[in-house]
């Protein structure tokens, strides 16, 4: 589905250039729920903007179903840090923007939207504005937003990065479910170690700047991901493994 | 779900107290005025007594009335004048930077001339009556309309941009469904200000040449050390330009709800 081969992203700054992404190759299959994790300013969200489309590679070239990505990337459905909800829609309005914005009829998907909701917790706001809500609120009414059209990519940027630790974790549930059977396949940026070993296939583990996949494992369990799979020995041992990539980079000491 | 909605605070004028204060501090004010005048025994043609210009206003309504709408329609055309030019102009000043980098530096450059100023060339050009002081009202308030609208424009954090091209949106399509609107606060700003400065505009012009208007009746009277009728104009125009400026604002809050709500939002959290 994506492919990626010999990426490199460099920035002019008034210090030099500054290289964020170094070879990148990487291959994400269809239906795949890939993890990117990294320490922060490792490139990884430079990385996901490239695949957008939204930021040329200095180099190299990304393909996402055998098309050469040449600009912003449309068949797809995007999730940043911050939810970017418009204050002057209420929440079916910002979910429903998705729809006005490609030039599809709002009537096609009004009850899609009330249904994606609804499977976050967030049916009875479809009136409230976005002030009104907390920020893992308006966290869901983004990820609807970014489903409403039923994309077959998902790219999320760190979107959970905001959020305290209850409230991300009932969105991680809420994320896998909401990509159940859908064969959706996703891009995850994270900075969260844990997070991406519970939620992915995949995850690719990548070093300081400049930003190179120094990891990739295959993430299986043998039952059905809830979040007793964290307690399990397996999560452990993909912790401890890419706990011990950092600590060999010298991200981590100690 | 154990989250919970944000209800916002009580808006401001919802208290008694936020009508009670400004009240009370203004006719304490006046009291004070009158004590002033009838202790000192001052004459009525350096400071009439606000019994005084009550009186005057009351005898010379008809005036006054009679000269309200050329002055009012001044203000609203010149306020509209410059709304249907600098509108465009910023949209274009955010649009294309070629524009903006021949145009913008001009533009803040002209902030310069005292626009006051032209109101003689602009008799000179226009004859007495209407034209001048309308042009001066709408040169004048052109300016924040502009700034506010191009800062509003702008005021837009990337991660939208990013996220409606994604959407495959046409860049239209951006500006009318998200610049515009996330700018509107700004904008409203700026329509604020233009609007107390379209009423200076339009009285600078009715004094300096004008054959009837609110401007042009406080020239006359004070020609005619008729200080009560200048003080009994200047009340009028005081009360006409809380209208005006009040409408601007009544349109904000009707047709933005969200911005006076979200902002208050935060700044209850820095008042006590």
């Amino acid at each position: 589905m994506i492919e990626i081969s010999g990426v490199n992203k460099w920035f002019a700054t008034k210090d030099g250039t500054v290289t964020a992404l170094e070879n990148i190759d990487l291959e994400v299959g269809k239906g795949d729920f890939v993890s990117v994790v990294g320490p922060s300013g490792c490139g990884k969200s430079t990385l996901m903007m490239c695949v957008a489309g939204l930021m040329p590679p200095s180099a190299g070239r990304i393909a996402i179903d055998n098309r050469p990505v040449a600009g912003p990337v449309t068949d797809v459905g995007i999730v940043f840090q911050d939810a970017l909800l418009l204050d002057w829609r209420n929440v079916l309005d910002n979910v429903l923007f998705q729809i006005e914005m490609r030039d599809l009829s709002k009537a096609d998907y009004i009850d899609r939207a009330r249904a994606l909701l609804k499977q976050v917790g967030l049916s009875g706001f479809e009136n409230k504005h976005p002030w009104e809500l907390s920020g893992g609120m308006r966290q869901r009414v983004a990820l609807c937003r970014a489903l409403v059209h039923d994309p077959p990519l998902l790219l999320m940027d760190e979107p959970f990065g905001a959020l305290d630790t209850l409230t991300r974790d009932q969105m991680n549930i809420d994320l896998l479910h909401l990509c159940e059977g859908s064969n959706k396949t996703v891009l995850f940026i994270t900075h969260s170690i844990s997070e991406a070993i519970f939620l992915s296939d995949r995850v690719i583990v990548m070093s300081q700047r400049p930003g190179r996949v120094v990891e990739d494992i295959r993430i299986s369990f043998d039952q059905e991901r809830k979040l007793d799979v964290r307690s399990t020995p397996r999560f452990g041992e993909y912790e401890k493994r890419i706990y011990d990539t950092f600590r060999n980079l010298g991200v981590l000491s100690g | 779900m154990a989250e919970k909605a944000y209800t916002p605070r009580k808006r401001f004028g919802d208290r008694a107290t936020d009508w009670l204060y400004p009240a009370l501090t203004f006719f304490g004010a006046i009291v004070l005025w009158q004590l002033v005048v009838v202790a000192t025994d001052i004459h009525a043609i350096v400071l009439p007594a606000p019994t005084t210009v009550v009186a005057r206003m009351y005898s010379a309504f008809s005036v006054l009335a009679e000269n309200t709408m050329p002055t009012v329609i001044a203000i609203v055309v010149g306020f509209l004048g410059a709304l249907a030019v600098g509108l465009p102009l910023a949209i274009l000043i955010a649009a294309s930077s070629t524009f903006e980098k021949s145009c913008y530096p001009l533009l803040l450059g002209s902030q310069g001339v005292p626009k006051v100023a032209l109101a003689p060339i602009l008799i000179v050009w226009f004859g007495f009556g209407f034209l001048p002081k309308v042009l001066i009202a709408a040169l004048i308030a052109f300016f924040p309309i502009v700034i506010d609208t191009v800062a509003g424009l702008r005021s837009i954090d990337p991660g939208y941009i990013y996220l409606t091209r994604s959407m495959g949106a046409s860049t239209a399509k951006i500006y009318w469904r998200l610049l515009l609107p996330n700018a509107l606060p700004h904008m409203f700003a700026g329509f604020k200000v233009a609007m107390a400065l379209a009423i200076v505009g339009a009285i600078v012009g009715e004094m300096v040449g004008a054959n009837n208007g609110l401007g042009y009746i406080v020239v006359v009277a004070n020609g005619n050390l008729d200080m009560a009728l200048v003080f009994a104009a200047l009340v009028w125009l005081v009360a006409i330009s809380l209208l005006l400026t009040g409408l601007v604002e009544l349109i904000e809050r009707i047709s933005l709800p969200w911005s006076r709500k979200s902002r208050n939002q935060f700044m209850d959290h820095l008042r006590a």
